[in-house]
Parts: structure tokens; C-alpha cells; sequence
């Protein structure tokens, strides 16, 4: 990865951080996913800046990688990358959880926005990528189907019914990224598994952990081939709220609201970094 | 409903379909519509030989995936296919597919309008001695409160054809649900001349209405020819297809008849006797009564097929006293 490169992407995460905030402090009461979203910036970043196959002017075109999103709740950081590439327009992105909007905290299948799914209710998106990989294969599509978890998430035993059907199709045209935070609505470790990494490899997985915030380190597994008849997982290694140095891996950031003092730390802080 | 019909009801058909009864004609039926429509994926969650799919896979393996027991993820994968413009039949047990995936179905058919059809085998009493965990006796009730989803349930293996030949054409979430004993005779003889969203005539009457759902309107029809005897006519009425409901005829029936019956194969609350009875609360005027045939509040005691229609009032013979005695408060 050259330099010019790799500024490229610490911007789109800086930019992630920074709507998020700003999305977040808007929304006043109503509050945003920031800790989880801020442990997901670089993994979106990479994802939309250098890895998918898409093209914003003709989104639902038929061979364009899937995206799903499982992790629903981050969808403002989605939303902000999808604006980024001009999927979506700040305009649009403004909506956040306005009541009417097509963004709401949750988001809302809308393929022309490059949205692949309805998200919010955890644990479904490893299934649907499964679907979409397993269409790949029946049409001799060169697609990837990427997922989106999150480690809390792997609490739902429908993530475990669909890894052992990416294994059994042998589905190596499906990546799954686990943004691996240590941590769900309640605090750290409420429910953990142990040992994802050998968990995942007993399945049948090529597995891959990774440091989460590190672009060339995500880079280098991304681009590497799944091996043959192999879904790939890649489980990086995150902080929750990851930007801010005082709140970093800290409980009671999963769903935040903003005061003004905080909101204006925060941003000079991510404006600074 | 499609010119060309895929099925045709001859002699030898009805007599293959009636041995394999409704679940197992599925398979049967699916494999012809799938030579017919190339778009087709079946899926089912380890139970291909109970739905008839065996052949299908075999014939089809490219267009069949057997999940195993892991019914939320079989609708996960099945939106993942239908999201991708295939046209998904999913099967399994009807509580394990309805209420075991029903946030997946509701999130992921439902919500995100997907093209799923999901059958619910051996729903009711089908599975007879089986208990209380594989009778199914919630599905319509559930399924009804999710937007985009349509209902159906054939009264016999003909309108299960003419069904799935709709439904092969429809692109949409649908549920399908299939009662009865295998090997039962059937109620139609020839093309059921099936129309979506059409509450049907099954017979003619005068007295009383009777709306029914699924194979156990065999009994009613046996109740209204025991009833005639009594010089009580009764019209049966075949509720095929249960959501979107056919409000307007239920409004003529409503005008017409002093007092209804409906007959299910399902618990009382939420099913084709809520569907009635929340529409009757919202008429203006009340000419009719209703009475709402189906199982009471409480998990039945297991046993036989024939056991659990008679214990829950739902054979032939409770019917008709049932409707007698209502008739003699009257």
C-alpha cells in the first residue's frame, strides 16, 4: 500500500468518525451506535475504499461484490462510507433517524443505495450472505459476498447454523469479518466465545485475526485468495469507540448521547488525528 | 393465474398425488414446475423425503440445498437466493418453520418483500401421535400479522397443485399450509378452478354458512350432507386462501346468512375465526352471528389424527351437532 494510498483510507475512517459524531450529537435524545461504529471505521473504510467491486453510478449492477451489513445497528457508519463514494448524497446522509427518512438507525434494503439488506436484528446476515454466495456459484458469477459481524452477535446461534452451511457448500467465494470489540449493549464480555479463532478453524473456516485498525495488516488478508472450497473469516481485533482516547474500550459507548462539551472534545480530538 | 396450466387433473395424477398426500406431493409438484420454471430453488431443512423432495434432488441438485436442522438460517439463505432474483420454495415441519424461524421470516421475508414461499408441512394435527410440539396449531394466527405475506391452505392435493402452480408465478413472501392425512380423498374431482384471493362456494345452502380452511372442510362437507338429513342447509364456504382475505364475499355472506360458522384446524384465537370475527366486529350492522369451530385454549392430549379432530370437535359428527344445538338456541 503507497502512501497516497493509505491516506486515502485514514481519511474515508476519519470521515467515518467524524459523521458518526456528527450524526450521533444531532440526533440528540435518540442517540447513535458510536462505540461499534468507531470499532468498525477502518474495516469499512478498506472495505469501500480499495476491496468491493462497485461503482456507485450503476449500483445494482449484476456482478458488483455483495455487502451485507449483520451488524445492523452501525448502519450511520455505513451510511457515511455509502455517502463517501456517492452511493448516497450528504443530503440524504443528513436524514439520519429523522422521522420519515429511508436512513433510519436501522437500514433499510434499498439496493440503488447500495443498501444489500434490512438490518438491525442480530444474527441473520451470515445466512443471507450464504444465499447470495451460493447464487454466485449456481450462476458462475465472479462476485465476493462480504459479511459484517459483530462479536456479540456470535452470541446468536443462527450465526453458528449458517457457518456450518458456508462450510458444507464450500462457499470460498464468502468472507466473513467479525469486528471483534470485546464487548455488546451491557459491557465487555457479557457472553464471550471462547476462543473464536479455533472455534472457526474446527468449522472448516480459513481464518484470519487481524488488528482491525491497521490498513496494511487488513489489506494483506483481505487480498489473499480464499482457499479453494474455503469461506474465510477474518476476526479483527478491535476497541470499542476506537478514535477517542478517553472513552476507547470503555463500557456505556455502545449507544451514545452527545452533549455539547463531549461532542466538541470528541471532535477536535478526531479533527486533530 | 397463468392461461396454460401446468397441471393437468387427470385419473392418474389425482390418484398419485391423493396416495402421496399433501406434504409429499410438494416434491411431486415441485419438480414439474421446475422443468417448467428454470428460476426454481428448493430448500429444506433436513426433510426432503417428508416433503417428497427426493426425487427432485436427484433430478435437480444444482437448484435443491438441504440446510439440516436450522430452520431461521434456511430463511436467512433463501432471502439470500431470492434477494439475487431466484424464486425459493422452502420446506420443513409446520411449527418448526413458522414459529422456530418466524423473526427471520417476518425481517427477511416480510420487511425486505422477498420472493420466498415457505411451506409448512403436516401443519394441524397432521403429525397425530407426534404431541403438542409438532401439532401446529399458531401458524395462520402468526403469519397474518406480517405485512407482504400472503396465505394459503389447499383443501385437498388438487388445490395444492393449483396452488403452487400460482405460486410459482407470484413474486412475493407466501405461506403455504398443508394439513390432512396422506391417502385421503380429496374434495375436487377435476381442476379446482383455483382464484387467488377468492373465498369459494364448496356447496350450497340456505340456513347456515360454513367457512373452512385446509383438508378438514372433508368434515364439514360430511356435517352439512349429515345436516340435510335434519333439513338444515348449510353452504360451505373453502377460505383457500386466508391473506389477503376476500372481504366482499365475506360481506354477502355476512348480508345473507343469520348466523356463520368457521371450522379450523387451529387453535381459536388469531385464525381463520379471528379473521371472521374481527371483520363482522367492524360492520356497521350486525345481521349475523358467528361461531368459531377450532381448538380451545389449552395443549391438547395426543393421539391419533382421526382422535384429535373428534377431541377437539373438529370431525364430522361434532360439527354438525355443534351447529344443530347452536341452531335449536337460536
Amino acid at each position: 500500500m503507497n502512501e497516497s494510498e493509505l491516506k486515502y483510507l485514514k481519511d474515508l475512517a476519519k470521515k467515518i468518525r467524524l459523521d458518526v459524531l456528527e450524526m450521533t450529537f444531532k440526533a440528540g435524545a435518540d442517540g447513535g451506535h458510536l462505540g461499534g461504529a468507531f470499532s468498525c471505521a477502518e474495516i469499512l473504510a478498506i472495505l469501500y475504499g480499495k476491496i468491493l467491486r462497485l461503482d456507485p453510478k450503476n449500483p445494482a449492477h449484476d456482478d458488483r461484490d455483495r455487502f451485507i451489513l449483520s451488524k445492523g445497528h452501525v448502519a450511520l457508519a455505513h451510511y457515511s462510507v455509502l455517502a463517501g463514494r456517492g452511493f448516497i448524497t450528504r443530503d440524504e446522509l443528513n436524514t439520519f433517524e429523522e422521522s420519515g427518512s429511508d436512513f433510519p438507525t436501522h437500514e433499510i434494503i434499498n439496493i440503488n443505495k447500495g443498501i444489500e439488506t434490512s438490518s438491525g436484528s442480530l444474527g441473520y446476515g451470515l445466512s443471507i450472505g450464504v444465499g447470495t454466495a451460493l447464487n454466485a456459484k449456481i450462476k458462475s458469477k465472479n462476485y465476493h459476498t462480504f459479511v459484517l459481524l459483530g462479536d456479540g452477535e456470535c452470541n446468536e446461534g443462527s450465526i453458528w447454523e449458517a457457518a456450518q452451511s458456508a462450510v458444507k457448500f464450500k462457499l470460498d467465494n464468502l468472507t466473513a469479518i467479525i469486528d471483534h470489540n470485546k464487548q455488546s449493549l451491557d459491557g465487555k464480555n457479557i457472553m464471550p466465545v471462547k476462543n473464536l479463532e479455533g472455534v472457526f478453524n474446527n468449522l472448516g473456516f480459513d481464518v484470519h485475526t487481524v488488528d482491525g485498525h491497521n490498513f496494511e495488516a487488513l489489506e494483506k488478508i483481505f487480498m489473499l485468495e480464499n482457499k479453494s472450497d474455503c469461506p474465510k473469516i477474518i476476526i479483527a481485533d478491535t476497541l470499542k469507540a476506537k478514535g477517542i482516547k478517553a472513552i476507547e474500550g470503555q463500557e456505556g459507548w455502545h449507544h451514545a448521547r452527545l452533549n455539547q462539551t463531549d461532542y466538541e472534545k470528541f471532535r477536535e480530538e478526531l479533527e486533530k488525528s | 393465474m397463468s392461461m396454460s396450466k401446468i397441471f393437468e387433473y387427470t385419473p392418474e395424477n389425482i390418484t398419485a398425488w391423493t396416495r402421496a398426500g399433501m406434504r409429499k406431493s410438494f416434491g411431486i409438484m415441485l419438480e414439474r414446475l421446475v422443468e417448467c420454471n428454470k428460476n426454481i430453488i428448493a430448500i429444506t431443512a433436513d426433510v426432503a423425503s417428508s416433503s417428497g423432495l427426493k426425487d427432485y434432488a436427484a433430478k435437480f441438485p444444482e437448484r435443491f440445498f438441504n440446510v439440516g436442522i436450522s430452520e431461521q438460517n434456511m430463511i436467512g439463505i433463501a432471502c439470500g437466493l431470492a434477494k439475487e432474483d431466484n424464486n425459493v420454495f422452502v420446506c420443513s415441519f409446520a411449527p418448526f418453520v413458522s414459529m422456530r424461524a418466524y423473526e427471520a421470516i417476518k425481517i427477511l421475508a416480510g420487511y425486505m418483500k422477498l420472493n420466498v414461499k415457505i411451506i409448512a408441512l403436516s401443519s394441524g394435527f397432521s403429525l397425530g401421535v407426534q404431541g403438542n410440539t409438532h401439532y401446529c396449531l399458531e401458524d395462520i394466527s402468526i403469519m397474518r400479522t406480517i405485512p407482504n405475506m400472503k396465505i394459503f391452505a389447499p383443501a385437498d392435493v388438487l388445490e395444492e397443485a393449483a396452488i403452487l402452480e400460482y405460486l410459482s408465478d407470484y413474486d412475493g413472501a407466501a405461506f403455504l399450509r398443508l394439513t390432512g392425512l396422506d391417502g385421503t380423498p380429496g374434495i375436487f374431482k377435476s381442476d379446482p378452478d383455483f382464484d387467488a384471493g377468492k373465498l369459494k362456494f364448496i356447496r350450497e345452502g340456505s340456513d347456515v354458512a360454513i367457512i373452512a380452511s385446509g383438508s378438514v372442510i372433508n368434515e364439514c362437507i360430511r356435517a352439512s350432507r349429515a345436516l340435510k338429513r335434519d333439513n338444515i342447509s348449510c353452504a360451505v364456504l373453502n377460505a383457500s386462501t386466508l391473506k389477503p382475505f376476500d372481504y366482499e364475499t365475506l360481506k354477502n355472506i355476512a348480508d345473507t346468512y343469520g348466523i356463520i360458522f368457521t371450522v379450523e384446524e387451529h387453535f381459536i384465537s388469531g385464525g381463520l375465526g379471528g379473521i371472521v370475527s374481527e371483520f363482522l366486529a367492524g360492520l356497521d350492522e350486525k345481521k349475523s352471528r358467528l361461531i368459531r369451530i377450532g381448538v380451545s385454549d389449552e395443549f391438547p392430549t395426543a393421539g391419533t389424527y382421526a382422535y384429535m379432530l373428534e377431541r377437539n370437535g373438529l370431525n364430522a359428527e361434532n360439527i354438525a351437532n355443534k351447529i344443530k344445538n347452536s341452531l335449536a338456541k337460536k
